[in-house]
C-alpha cells in the first residue's frame, strides 16, 4: 500500500512493500469507471498529480486504498461530486504574477484596440480569480465595453463560485499588492466591498462575462477568439493531452489571434511552437502566425 | 545497503529559504561528468527571479535549469524548483502544479520527494540541508522506505538545524553527516542506466 506524503498521521516506520505497478493499476481502474460511468475524461492527466488527489480523497473518505475508493464513487455520486472537486481545484490568486499582467498591458492591449469586438476565452477558469483581474484591466484600459469574456470550467461547482464574485477578504492585501504591480490604474479596494470575509466584487465587472461548463478533453470548440487564456490548466495533462487542447486552442483563435500560458508552461515540448511567435521575451504570451 | 550494486538516477535536495550557502557548495562539488539529475527544491518568495539559477550556475560546471512543466530529466543536469509551483517529478520528466501549499509551502519538498519515491523508488536519492521548518522529512522517510538513499546534513553544522534535525529523526537511517562528506559521497555514488521516458 502507497502512503500519501501530505497525511499528518505517522507511517510505518519499517520499509513496507509498495508496488508501484499495482498502485498504476488501480489508479487506470478507477479513472476508467470515472470515465466510463460518469463521462469525465482524467485518464490522460499528469499521473504524480492525479495519484497526490486521489490518495487525498482515500483519505477524505476514510478509505484504504484507490480500490476501495473506486467502488465508493462508482455507488455514490456524492462521493464523486467531491472527488470532482479534489481534482479540479486550484489555488490562484488575483493578478497572479504582475509581470505577466504588466506585459499584457504593454503588448497585447494596443493589438486588442484594433478590433471592433473582443472575444475572449479564460479555458479552465476555476473560481474566477484571473478572469475578474481581466475584466478589471479591460475596464481600465476603455476596451471592457467592446469584450465579452467567456469563462469556462469543466467544474459546475467552482464556476458557481466565479459567478459569485467573492473572494476571501484576508486575501485582498496580497491582491492589491499584485494589482499595482500589474499596472493597475486605481485604487483597488473601489471594486469590492468587503462583509463579513468576504470581498464582494461589483456586479458590473461582470457585465460582459459569460460563463459555462467546458471540457477541454471532450468537448469542441464554440467560438473565434481573439484572445485565449489558459494558464496553470495544462500542467495538469500528459503530453499527449496537452497537444490535443493545443489543437483545439489553434483552431479556436483567429489569424494573429493571442495565446497566453503560464509562467512555467512552454511550447516547446509541444507539436505546436512553429505555428506561434513570441509576443513577450519574458511571459508566455504567444501570436498565432501560421 | 550495497551501492556497488544499485545506480541511482535522480538526487533531491531540500532546503529553506537561506539554504543559498550550502547549495553552492554542494553544485560546486559536483563533477563535470556528474550520472545523475540533480533537483533542487528550495523555498523562496512567490516572485522571486532567476538569480538562484544563476548564483547556482555560477558555482557549477553543470548546466542549471528552472523546471518548466513537462520538461525532460537529463542525466548531468541540475534542476531548480520554481517558486509557487509544486514540483512532481514523473518518469523521465517534471510536471508542475498549483495544488494549495502543504504545510503554508509550494513548492513542498514533501510533495517533490514524495514523488520522486514514487516514480524513482530504490533509484533516488534524497538530501536534506539547513533550514528552519520541518518540511521535507515525510518526503525523505518516502525515499528511503521505497528503497532510496537518504542524506541529512548534520545539525550541529547547520546554519539552521531544525529541517535537518526533523528528518533525521523521520529516517532513522539516513546518513546524518557534515555537508561537504555528503557532497563527496554523491559524487561516488553510481550512476544508473540513462532513465528512457515514459519505459
Amino acid at each position: 500500500m502507497a502512503v500519501p506524503v501530505t497525511g499528518e498521521e505517522s507511517l510505518p516506520g519499517a520499509p513496507y512493500h509498495y508496488n508501484p505497478d499495482l498502485e498504476r493499476l488501480e489508479i487506470e481502474l478507477l479513472l476508467e469507471g470515472v470515465f466510463r460511468h460518469y463521462g469525465f475524461d482524467f485518464r490522460s492527466y499528469a499521473y504524480a498529480s492525479i495519484r497526490r488527489r486521489l490518495w487525498k480523497r482515500v483519505e477524505g473518505e476514510g478509505l484504504r486504498n484507490i480500490s476501495a475508493l473506486q467502488a465508493r464513487i462508482l455507488h455514490d455520486p456524492e462521493a464523486m461530486e467531491r472527488l470532482l472537486l479534489d481534482l479540479s481545484v486550484n489555488v490562484t490568486a488575483m493578478f497572479r504574477d504582475p509581470s505577466f499582467y504588466r506585459e499584457f498591458r504593454e503588448r497585447v492591449v494596443p493589438l486588442l484596440r484594433t478590433y471592433p469586438f473582443i472575444r475572449i476565452w479564460h479555458a479552465g477558469c476555476s473560481t474566477g480569480e484571473e478572469v475578474f483581474s481581466m475584466a478589471i484591466l479591460l475596464e481600465e484600459e476603455g476596451l471592457y465595453d467592446r469584450a465579452r469574456l467567456y469563462a469556462t470550467d469543466i467544474n459546475d461547482v467552482v464556476l458557481q463560485r466565479a459567478k459569485q464574485g467573492i473572494f476571501p477578504l484576508d486575501r485582498m492585501q496580497e491582491y492589491t499588492e499584485n494589482y499595482l504591480r500589474a499596472g493597475g490604474k486605481r485604487s483597488f479596494s473601489e471594486y469590492y466591498t468587503a462583509k463579513y470575509d468576504g470581498a464582494i466584487f461589483s456586479p458590473s465587472l461582470t457585465r460582459n462575462i459569460v460563463f459555462s461548463q467546458h471540457n477541454l478533453v471532450t468537448d469542441r470548440s464554440f467560438s473565434e477568439f481573439h484572445v485565449i487564456f489558459c494558464r496553470n490548466v495544462l500542467i495538469y495533462f500528459d503530453r499527449e493531452l496537452q497537444n490535443h487542447v493545443h489543437a483545439l486552442f489553434y483552431d479556436s483563435l483567429v489569424m494573429f489571434g493571442v495565446l497566453a500560458l503560464g509562467s512555467k508552461e512552454t511550447l516547446k515540448f509541444s507539436q505546436y511552437e512553429s505555428c506561434y511567435e513570441k509576443l513577450s521575451p519574458t511571459e508566455k504570451i504567444y501570436r498565432k502566425v501560421n | 545497503m550495497d551501492l556497488d550494486r544499485v545506480g541511482y538516477d535522480i538526487v533531491m535536495v531540500g532546503t529553506s529559504w537561506g539554504g543559498l550557502a550550502a547549495l553552492r557548495t554542494l553544485v560546486a562539488g559536483l563533477p563535470e561528468e556528474f550520472g545523475m539529475a540533480v533537483t533542487i527544491v528550495q523555498h523562496r518568495h512567490k516572485d522571486s527571479d532567476h538569480l538562484l539559477r544563476q548564483l547556482l550556475q555560477e558555482s557549477s560546471p553543470l548546466t542549471v535549469c528552472e523546471i518548466e512543466d513537462k520538461m525532460p530529466i537529463e542525466h548531468g543536469r541540475i534542476y531548480v524548483a520554481p517558486p509557487d509551483y509544486h514540483t512532481l517529478v514523473e518518469p523521465g520528466y517534471f510536471s508542475l502544479s498549483t495544488e494549495a501549499p502543504v504545510r503554508y509551502s509550494r513548492p513542498s519538498i514533501d510533495v517533490a520527494f514524495g514523488s520522486a519515491a514514487d516514480s524513482y523508488t530504490h533509484r533516488a536519492v534524497g538530501v536534506m540541508l539547513t533550514g528552519a521548518n520541518a518540511d521535507g522529512a515525510e518526503g525523505l522517510r518516502l525515499i528511503s522506505d521505497r528503497g532510496g538513499l537518504a542524506f541529512v546534513q548534520d545539525p550541529a553544522t547547520a546554519e539552521s538545524p531544525m529541517m535537518p534535525r526533523a528528518a533525521a529523526r523521520a529516517v532513522p537511517r539516513a546518513r546524518v553527516m557534515a555537508l561537504p562528506e555528503i557532497v563527496r559521497f554523491l559524487a561516488e555514488l553510481p550512476a544508473g542506466a540513462p532513465e528512457r521516458e515514459d519505459a
